[in-house]
């Protein structure tokens, strides 16, 4: 078991690496984080220019700026952006604020993706099962940034009729907030309310439509029949003995749904003005900074391979079939 | 030996007949042609075209002049939606194909033989999955001009989108793989690319088809994305995304200039997920006609 | 007073075209601790019959009529009043244990489950030692520790123990199987009709059995209905049925089973055609297109149910020419082939098999996947096959049988032991010349459904083997009508698809296939066990006459030993990997030396021979 294990370990780290030095080739290939100091008028004398470019290592071959990236990496220090701060601070920083956003979100869109679409598996084709279809199908057609904004129009007609700003859709505080640690509180909760149900909703409309598929497939199997058999009602065998079941490949659609979490967490900061990883991979993108981007892949790839791992867990959990005594 | 009273309705019939009731994906169908159509058809019918600036009408609300209204810089946006919706759909069904067939190709080698070839396909897929796409073509795609980047774009999107697909195919391979009129065909001397081809492609085309209608969406929507942020269709050239990106900025004061391109494109990703979600039901034997409530 | 009363039932099935009746009409009654058989072949609406009583029809099914437990009438109580009655005054088992079960709590829950529903008050440990009572009733080890075991641990027959654990766990009135023991191995079979004896006993329940073995029926059974097309053809007890049917069906029935004290080489009684589908009933009588008996007045109207004897009642005009005659004579069979077909001299090796062996490595868990030892599947077996002999091997699952035949198959050098195909070393082959070997050696395989491609029409699928072997096109066209005739198909039925076909049909397809390269050796993987025993019969026949014209060397496969009685020169009995006893057919069923074949052979419900 444990040398499965190990070799599964090593199989990420080597999966990790290539992914790190693709993105490291690419950016020091493509980018030219010279630009913002060459595009300045008027231009600044080349002694500046040239130390620079050795600062950021730019006259040494790709493969000794990768060994030299690695042997920082491996020790947490990530190397520094083009204006010269150190990325590891920036990093665990905006790996705060972002996983504030993108935890809630996540564990409500699953929470109650899951009960909405076993809802609608055991109410199949009453009304209330084809509004949730249409519902999720509608929201899974909507791109998060479209969510986002329609969220925000209609924040601002809930907020001009009842004549207060309940909800707040720019930043993560109000800059000007006052008081004490409730009020703090409380205007934290207002930043969050919108950014995080537009996470959600995605979440939820995803996970409630392979919920309720994976549901009605259970509804057609055997053991619901017996179920019944013994005296339970269809609503009670649905719900102890299919829904359980069909619980089980929820756990590998989790893994998957991390990736997207992500993606959409760079539209929902971008929109909402959050100062999180997603914002800043943009702006590692736009400045042309080789070391914000790699650092992003390595800690995005660790997470996406972190929830692998995690969902095979939750799968074991779940299913006493695979389980190793 | 009488004959049987079976009476032979093809297999073709059927799903074809089990698809046209299904009303929301007939419809849907025809929302979708008529899209398609009308945005190369139209444009050149039109008084603007999407480059024209009309000065008279900075920022106007839809009228009878500008049925979508004009953005601040005075450009028709019936006429921009159009041409964004030209691109996007383009870059949608190109990339839904083409990530299809890697799909099918992969999925199918990977699952019928197993073994080594197996086992790298997979660990491509993982390698393909960890690698942060959107990164990559968001860090290509402003580097190339025009042309170039519509081309870059449907294949970097394509290289990205398939990797899901083939597990599903080569899961289906596998169960085929098992069942026994492989078998039968192995133990006849049939070789393995034949088996392939006459075999299992033909009983996994129709995850196929579901999966090329399902893909346009996503497609659509990644490309819509990428270009939201400024990385997928570069400027000048105009797209959904980039539209609604000029929308986002001033989505609460002048709300329609984001809210027409956003309703197209909604309206076009729910199209074919319903088209798609419409043959998944015609197509699967084992889904549930439907019955009158109890 | 009646336990069950059901009377004039009709199940209704919308589907894509049209409604299809699966029941038209059933009345039966069932008493206290008797014993009443449903039996009937697909099709016949057996299953429909008494699921309908419990209300476990699909949601879109109607259905009509009256049934009355105890005088309380079913049909029409909603769920909620339906649930209070299953699992408490009739109790369930089902067809197939492997799927029976959730697969997500313990056995031992899943007992107490059914017991907690309909006793709120009873606590958890209560429960629980009811269960374990309950699981050591049906003859379940260790009860106390298999309770706590999941159900993907338990073999199938232990599941089905405790799906008759559950079904008894309330003492009902009345227990409903449904094919209880078809999914099984014969040896348990025997096991669960003694636990279903046992429960039967102990609630002093009556029980409704469905079933289209007609030996179980015999052993099992006090009365017997015999269902066709959705209504009851003949009911009588199980006695007097055998003794003296009176349906041309029941009669054509009972001829077509095979028996274990036939001589081999006997040919069975086929009914022609195939039974009707439930969307296109012929009008009349649903049987008169396959009834040798048939006259006019069958075409118009379907007979009635009429009283032939005590109990004893027939829906048949000419019910009185049936009596009396044996099925072969009503169905105008000519008597057995004079050929003795003894042990003569036997044709030269076409396959001899030495010291097969194959070990395959065990794999536990979906995520952490982890060798934990390994599986003898095959462990050292030797035979040889002549030319123009059957030799069949037998055995249950696990035992190895259709493992042999595919490393046979494989036509590649085995992991131990040496295999020669007509005087060849497989070992020794290259690809040319395993290409080649392949004409010589073709195979039938089990489920007609899974081994016919369901997308090519019948032409391309016979036309494969004869392309993979290399024959032009022009040969190819004469040769498949050939084929088509031979299995006793027409030149039409080479444009149709598999999905038209019926089981029988399709297998005959599938024979014709193997037949394409002109095969010396033939590989048979229980080509019948999916048929219907009447269907069964005739491909039993068929495969009788090809071996005598053709004299084609069969490589049989199988589980039934009647139908290997009916077929093989020799034997051999395989359990565990092994070959456990080994030699002529007489000799081996006859006179049984190891103690797994007497096993084997006792545990096969016999009935009785067909009257006349």
């Amino acid at each position: 078991m444990t040398r499965f294990l190990a070799r599964r370990l090593l199989n990420y780290i080597v999966l990790l690496a290539l992914a790190s030095i693709l993105t490291f080739t690419l950016t020091s290939l493509t980018f030219s984080p010279l630009d913002s100091l060459l595009e300045r008028n008027p231009r600044p004398p080349q002694a500046v220019i040239d130390a620079k470019a050795a600062e950021l290592n730019l006259d040494q071959p790709i493969p000794l700026r990768y060994a030299d990236w690695v042997s920082g990496a491996v020790r947490g220090d990530f190397g520094t952006t083009v204006t010269g701060q150190p990325v590891s601070d920036e990093l665990w920083r905006r790996i705060g604020v972002s996983l504030r956003l993108v935890l809630i979100g996540s564990v409500i869109g699953t929470i109650v993706g899951v009960v909405v679409g076993a809802w609608g598996a055991i109410r199949q084709y009453r009304f209330s099962d084809r509004a949730i279809t249409m519902a999720s199908l509608l929201v899974i057609s909507a791109p998060t940034f479209v969510i986002a904004n329609l969220l925000i129009l209609g924040a601002l007609k809930v907020n001009s009729i009842l004549g207060v700003q309940l909800f707040e859709y720019t930043g993560e505080t109000s800059s000007d907030a006052v008081g004490g640690w409730w009020n703090q509180f409380v205007d934290r909760v207002q930043h969050l309310v919108l950014p995080t149900f537009t996470l959600a909703l995605a979440s939820i409309a995803g996970f409630s439509r392979y919920q309720r598929n994976a549901m009605l497939d259970v509804l057609g199997q055997d053991f619901i029949r017996t179920a019944r058999a013994k005296g339970l009602t269809r609503r009670e065998a649905l719900f102890k003995h299919g829904l359980r079941t069909a619980l089980i490949p929820m756990a590998t659609l989790f893994a998957y749904s991390v990736g997207g979490l992500f993606t959409g967490a760079v539209f929902v900061e971008k929109i909402f003005g959050w100062h999180g990883m997603g914002e800043w991979v943009i702006q590692g993108i736009t400045t042309q900074d080789t070391n914000i981007v790699v650092a992003i892949t390595v800690f995005t790839g660790v997470t996406i391979l972190l929830a692998g791992l995690l969902s095979d867990v939750i799968y074991a959990a779940l299913d006493p079939r695979v389980r190793v005594r | 030996m009488t004959d049987t009273e079976y009476r032979f309705v093809s297999r073709r019939t059927l799903v074809l007949r089990r698809f046209l009731r299904n009303r929301p994906a007939v419809i849907s169908l025809a929302v979708l042609i008529l899209l398609f159509v009308s945005c190369w058809v139209l444009p050149p019918l039109l008084p603007y075209s999407h480059t024209d600036l009309d000065y008279y009408a900075l920022q106007q609300p839809p009228s009878t002049v500008h049925w979508f209204g004009t953005n601040s810089i005075g450009q028709d946006l019936l006429a921009q939606t159009l041409r964004g919706m030209q691109k996007s759909l383009l870059i949608g069904v190109a990339v839904a194909f083409i990530s299809t067939l890697i799909a099918a190709t992969v999925g199918a080698v990977a699952g019928y033989f197993g073994g080594w070839r197996d086992r790298a396909l997979m660990w491509l897929v993982d390698l393909l999955l960890v690698v942060p796409s959107f990164l990559l073509i968001a860090i290509v795609t402003p580097r190339t001009r025009e042309s170039g980047s519509i081309l870059w774009l449907i294949l970097l999107l394509s290289v990205f989108s398939w990797m899901i697909s083939s597990r599903i195919v080569r899961g289906m391979t596998m169960s085929l793989r098992e069942r026994e009129f492989v078998s039968a065909a192995r133990y006849m001397g049939v070789p393995h690319w034949r088996i392939i081809v006459r075999h299992i492609l033909p009983n996994v085309a129709s995850i196929l088809i579901i999966d090329t209608a399902l893909n346009v969406g996503i497609a659509i929507l990644a490309e819509t994305g990428l270009s939201f942020l400024g990385f997928g269709v570069q400027p000048p050239d105009v797209s959904l995304g980039t539209l609604i990106a000029d929308g986002t900025r001033s989505v609460t004061t002048f709300p329609w200039v984001f809210l027409f391109p956003a309703g197209v494109l909604v309206l076009i990703v729910l199209c074919a997920n319903l088209i798609g979600d419409g043959l998944r039901d015609a197509i699967d034997p084992a889904a549930q006609p439907r019955r009158r409530r109890r | 007073m009646t336990l069950l009363d059901v009377r004039d039932l009709r199940v209704e099935f919308p589907t894509d075209t049209e409604t299809v009746a699966a029941v038209r009409g059933l009345s039966y009654h069932v008493d206290a601790g008797e014993v009443v058989a449903l039996v009937g072949e697909s099709g016949a609406g057996k299953s429909a019959g008494a699921m309908a009583v419990i209300g476990l029809l699909p949601e879109f099914a109607s259905v009509s009529g009256s049934v009355k437990l105890h005088g309380d009438e079913l049909i029409g109580l909603p769920d909620t009043q339906m649930s209070r009655i299953r699992g408490a005054r009739i109790g369930t088992v089902f067809q197939d244990p492997m799927s029976a079960l959730t697969p997500v709590y313990t056995v031992g829950d899943q007992i107490a489950e059914a017991i907690r529903i309909h006793h709120r008050g009873t606590g958890a440990r209560q429960a629980r030692t009811r269960a374990i009572e309950l699981l050591e009733l049906v003859g379940i080890a260790q009860p106390e520790q298999r309770a706590r075991a999941f159900p993907h641990e338990l073999s199938g027959g232990e599941r089905q123990r405790v799906v008759i654990a559950i079904a008894i766990a309330n003492d009902p009135d009345l227990l409903i199987c449904d094919e209880p023991t078809t999914a099984l191995d014969v040896t348990v079979q025997a096991q669960i009709l003694d636990v279903l004896r046992t429960a039967r006993d102990v609630t002093g329940a009556g029980v409704l059995i469905i079933t289209h073995d007609l030996g179980v029926v015999a052993e099992f059974a006090d009365r017997a209905l015999v269902m066709y097309a959705g209504r009851a053809v003949e009911t009588a007890p199980v006695a007097e049925l055998y003794r003296s049917r009176r349906m041309p069906y029941t009669a054509g029935l009972l001829g077509s089973v095979p028996r274990l004290d036939a001589p081999r080489g006997e040919r069975l009684v086929p009914i022609p055609g195939a039974p009707p589908s439930l969307a296109a009933l012929p009008p009349g009588c649903p049987f008169h297109p396959r009834c040798p008996l048939a006259i006019d007045e069958c075409r118009t109207a379907e007979p009635e149910l009429v009283t032939v004897g005590p109990a004893h009642q027939v829906a048949c005009i000419n019910s009185d020419q049936v009596g009396g005659r044996s099925a072969a004579d009503i169905y105008g069979l000519p008597p057995a082939p004079a050929t003795a077909d003894t042990a003569g001299t036997d044709g030269e090796i076409v396959l001899r098999v030495r010291d097969l062996a194959k070990t395959y490595p065990l794999t536990k868990g979906v995520v952490f996947r982890r060798r934990v030892g390994e599986v003898r599947a095959v462990d050292g077996v030797s035979f040889d096959l002549h030319q123009g002999r059957t030799l069949g091997i037998v055995g249950e699952s696990g035992s190895g049988k259709s493992t042999t035949l595919h490393q046979i198959l494989e036509l590649a050098a085995p992991q131990a032991g040496s295999i020669e195909v007509l005087g060849t070393d497989v070992a020794e082959l290259d690809r040319r010349g395993r290409r080649l070997l392949r004409g010589d050696l073709q195979v039938v395989f089990q489920d007609p459904v899974a081994s016919l491609d369901p997308r090519l029409p019948v032409f391309d699928v016979l036309s494969e083997p004869l392309l993979a072997n290399g024959s032009g096109k022009p040969d190819i066209e004469p040769r498949v009508a050939e084929l088509l005739s031979l299995v006793g198909l027409r030149r039409e039925d080479a444009g149709r698809y598999p999905a038209e076909f019926s089981g029988g049909q399709k297998q005959r397809i599938g024979i014709a296939r193997a037949l394409a390269t002109q095969p010396k050796i033939l590989a048979l993987d229980e080509p019948v066990s999916a048929l219907d025993v009447s269907i069964q019969a005739g491909i039993i026949n068929l495969l009788l006459d090809l071996q005598e014209r053709f004299g084609l060397a069969y490589l049989f496969v199988s589980h039934d030993l009647s139908v290997v009685r009916h077929l093989a020169h020799r034997v051999a009995v395989m359990h565990r990997g092994r070959i456990v006893e080994q030699g002529d057919s007489e000799a081996v069923f006859d006179a049984p030396q190891h103690e797994y074949t007497r096993r084997l052979l006792s545990a096969v419900p016999r009935h009785r021979p067909d009257a006349g």
